[in-house]
């Protein structure tokens, strides 16, 4: 590189150093020459490429028809076939007609079209001299202005500009369309709707679950009775579903305080995951154990649910329940901690 | 502004052309761009391939809007698709289902759609890659590069927010997840998720809202980004391969008219042609089969579109425990418990790392060579180890996570444990990038040194002989001046140990910069010097000399 221009205070560039002469690379020995392509030279190879291009653009105008063929012909179809069909022969109309005209215009460009690579030279982004007539204008533009002179005026404009937008924030507010306080809002994913006696019954038939027809090894997806006629039932149901299995209360390990949470080993736990949320729907009869088929928490029955594999970092909440006297399934109360996900404030 | 000599345009395409060209200055226009330059190499189309996607995108997208209907309001499934037919969902799936059923190329069009978004996602993934890898965004071109890096969000975002506009059950799960992820936000996250749903989750809401960002808050700011991405390639010009012509102050290649707009504009419709092929032959979201969204059922195996994934991935390789100890862990505030979320939070690290160190990248660079001169030349790979190693590493990183939102199918199409999968792909997470690096770096130096081997010795010339003692041996031909000066045109940065400044300290970060480049660049292998050649060819050396004291040859 014999390239001394760019100097600097600290390498001035005049001095060569060892193994920076211009012995020491290789010499640009410049483009290499063009080779003319068979469409350059033979007038009859060049007739051919004309020809290739207009036969590809042909089969565009022939995928065009294609297309209207699929939409008119095929039509208004409303059999599973029908519309496969038809999207098929849409796809390939299209992509013969788009293609057509693509490798027309590619093959027109490499065999017809000049092929000479063209040098250019690149220009400096900023010139020196250009740097100091902005600065220049700038400096102008600011002392026309004054700010630097009166800080009073700059100050606070400041404050103002930095207080303008804060309403812009405060006006998303409510977003949340149910116009709840801070506090019922973090309140409001602490409880679902299961209470006292509420019935256990199928999802989503809505049916009741009579404990006899619960048998060892068996497993519900459960809703509350009425979540239908709530208001808004699927913002319901996200907090409310639970899965209910029956296993052997000898295989159960139960703490003191939930003795009573069960039916003669018929249990119910939150199937919302844990972890974000998930809806745990996959048991495993022969190991007792639930997973989240979307992050594969693993969750064992036999230990309240505890998280034996994955992301989850807490236990399935558990739903108290009992018998009614008619012997359909109810529940005790609603959950004693917050369903689904954690957040900041659960505790 | 009259002149005596008026132009006095005589066919009707030029009174029109001068029309416009009087009042807009068209004349200007055509002379700057009509002949500008453009270097031309396979790998520059992954670019355009997004360009023209995202056009793709646009043209099906409001195609896609006059039938869609993004409500939440409830009704009852009547169009032609039986199996569905008196289902309860939601105004947006039942005209999602109405598109593809009922308006005729109403499924192609989502199709095209669809499989267009995810190539927009991939292509601009692999351009960011090119770009990485070559070097290309080295000065001018670091703000550029953060533009590209900007789009690459832009367009992750606009995927997912089209993704679940569709209220489908396989949507509305990955929903639920992001709201999962929401709420595990310390301090604000039960709030944000509050106002993003317009209350609890689902709401009635939140369709409505990712459309509006799906059709137009993102795409105007990709169209921005875009803008603003061409206007700076005009600015820069483009950075053209190392070859024999081609230097830092020059632009080779082929000019705008006839030949690059040819080349290009035909290749719009090549993308498109195969956009249409794909979406022809290959159902992509068939949510008729998922049904409608509903808290309670999940299919098996449910996976994110792909450029979600890594993210996903990654929150399925934390571990919710560790031994006995919850990761959620409850800060004993005065006030009562705040929980600390950390088996969600903490996989959001990877990406926030790989986010930050991809926009960070061209700095850290320059920071490390303390190159700061114009680089308009592209590296290729093999010659600038280091950076080739470091992108592997990268790309391991995320490939691992982006494996880990699949680990469920892995299980299930391998037959292997489930467990085991994630436990392996946990153990990767921390060693695939390590390993990547220094393979690659190994690999890049290797091919360097075939390089070096090439230029001294030629190449093989394919023409065996037979010695009179009846030994054989291949001959090798010289490379002619241009191959040769492929192989020997680059720069190879050396160590630059930590330096004084001017009051004779030696600063912590100097000190520190001095060691990640004698990490970086202590192994390097220079590029063939005319002297060295010279010597190769005089006493036919048996293996490469080393020639150079810093050219590290271990043989």
């Amino acid at each position: 590189m014999g390239d001394h221009s760019h100097g600097s205070p600290n390498d001035p560039g005049t001095v060569a150093k060892a193994g920076q002469g211009s012995v020491e690379s290789f010499q640009d020995p410049g483009l290499p020459p063009h080779r003319p392509r068979l469409a350059d030279v033979d007038p009859r190879a060049a007739k051919r490429a004309e020809r290739q291009v207009t036969l590809l653009f042909v089969v565009s105008i022939l995928g065009t028809a294609l297309f209207f063929v699929a939409y008119f012909v095929v039509g208004r179809t409303s059999t599973f076939s029908g519309i496969r069909l038809q999207n098929t022969l849409l796809g390939l109309g299209t992509a013969f007609a788009m293609m057509g005209i693509g490798v027309g215009i590619v093959h027109w460009a490499k065999t017809l079209m000049p092929d000479h690579e063209i040098t250019e030279m690149r220009h400096e982004i900023r010139p020196e001299a250009e740097r100091q007539e902005a600065e220049a204008m700038i400096g102008d533009i600011l002392d026309e202005t004054g700010i630097k002179r009166r800080p009073l005026i700059r100050n606070s404009l400041i404050a103002a500009v930095a207080l303008a937008p804060i309403p812009a924030i405060f006006m998303f507010r409510d977003l949340d369309r149910t116009g709840a306080t801070a506090n019922e809002i973090v309140d409001r994913l602490r409880y679902t709707m299961w209470d006292k006696d509420t019935k256990l019954v199928r999802d989503p038939s809505g049916t009741p679950i009579k404990a006899s027809d619960v048998q060892i090894g068996s497993a519900f997806h459960v809703i509350p009775e009425g979540l239908d006629d709530t208001e808004d039932p699927l913002n319901e149901k996200a907090k409310a579903v639970v899965l209910l299995m029956r296993l052997d209360p000898r295989e159960m390990e139960i703490s003191p305080e939930r003795e009573t949470w069960h039916h003669d080993g018929i249990v119910a736990y939150s199937k919302i995951c844990t972890h974000v949320g998930c809806p745990v729907a996959l048991y495993e009869q022969q190991t007792h154990h639930l997973l989240c088929p979307c992050h594969q928490s693993t969750f064992d029955l036999t230990q309240e649910c505890k998280v034996i594999f994955g992301p989850a970092g807490h236990a399935l909440p558990q739903l108290p329940i009992t018998v009614d006297s008619e012997g359909y399934l109810v529940a005790q109360s609603d959950f004693h901690e917050p369903v689904g996900p954690s957040y900041w404030e659960r505790g | 502004m009259s002149s005596t000599t008026e132009y006095r345009p005589k066919t009707s395409t030029g009174k029109i052309a001068n029309f416009v060209d009087t009042r807009v200055g068209g004349s200007a226009m055509v002379k700057e761009f009509g002949r500008k330059i453009f270097p031309d190499h396979w790998s520059f189309m992954f670019g355009e391939v997004a360009l023209y996607t995202f056009v793709i995108l646009l043209i099906s997208g409001t195609f896609l809007t006059f039938f869609f209907d993004p409500s939440m309001a409830h009704t009852v499934y009547e169009g032609s698709y039986n199996p569905l037919k008196g289902v309860h969902m939601s105004v947006a799936m039942a005209s999602t289902m109405d598109i593809s059923f009922d308006v005729r190329g109403g499924l192609f069009m989502r199709q095209v759609h669809h499989w267009s978004a995810l190539l927009f996602v991939a292509a601009v993934s692999v351009h960011m890659l090119r770009v990485f890898f070559t070097g290309a965004f080295r000065k001018p071109r670091e703000l550029n590069w953060v533009v590209g890096g900007t789009l690459l969000i832009l367009a992750m975002a606009a995927g997912f927010t089209g993704y679940s506009l569709p209220d489908d059950l396989l949507s509305g799960n990955g929903l639920r997840i992001i709201d999962g992820v929401i709420k595990a936000l310390p301090v604000v996250g039960t709030f944000i998720s509050a106002f993003l749903f317009g209350g609890e989750f689902p709401g009635t809401a939140i369709i409505g809202r990712l459309y509006m960002m799906h059709i137009m808050l993102v795409p105007a700011l990709i169209l921005l980004m875009i803008g603003i991405h061409l206007f700076m390639v005009v600015v820069h010009k483009h950075t053209q391969y190392r070859g024999p012509g081609r230097t830092n102050d020059n632009v080779v290649g082929f000019p705008v008219g006839p030949v690059y707009a040819a080349k290009a504009g035909g290749f719009f419709f090549i993308v498109f042609g195969i956009v249409a092929l794909i979406s022809g032959f290959f159902q992509i979201n068939p949510i008729w089969n998922y049904g409608p969204y509903d808290p309670s059922p999940v299919s098996a195996g449910t996976q994110p579109d792909w450029y979600i994934g890594w993210v996903d991935g990654a929150l399925r390789l934390m571990p919710g425990y560790l031994g006995n100890f919850s990761l959620e862990w409850i800060i004993p505030f005065p006030w009562g418990g705040n929980n600390l979320i950390l088996n969600v939070l903490i996989p959001m690290i990877p990406a926030a790392i790989l986010i930050g160190a991809m926009f960070a990248w061209p700095w850290i660079e320059r920071w490390v060579t303390k190159d700061d001169r114009e680089h308009h030349l592209l590296d290729r790979p093999r010659n600038a180890p280091f950076r080739t190693g470091v992108g592997v590493a990268g790309v391991i990183w995320y490939c691992v996570m982006w494996c880990a939102a699949s680990s469920d199918l892995i299980a299930t199409h391998f037959h292997v444990s489930l467990n085991d999968v994630t436990y392996w792909l946990r153990v990767l997470f921390f060693l695939g990038p390590i390993l990547g690096f220094i393979v690659a770096r190994r690999i890049a130096l290797a091919l360097q040194r075939k390089d070096r081997e090439i230029v001294l010795h030629g190449r093989e010339a394919g023409v065996i002989q037979m010695s009179p003692e009846g030994g054989f041996s291949e001959q090798h031909a010289e490379l002619d001046v241009y191959k040769r000066y492929k192989l020997v045109a680059f720069e190879s940065h050396e160590v630059m140990p930590a330096e004084a400044d001017s009051t004779g300290h030696v600063s912590r970060g100097e000190k520190a910069r001095g060691a990640v480049s004698k990490f970086f660049f202590e192994d390097r292998v220079a590029p063939v010097t005319p002297s060295e050649l010279e010597a190769a060819h005089g006493h036919h050396a048996p293996a490469i000399e080393e020639s150079s004291e810093d050219a590290s040859i271990d043989r």
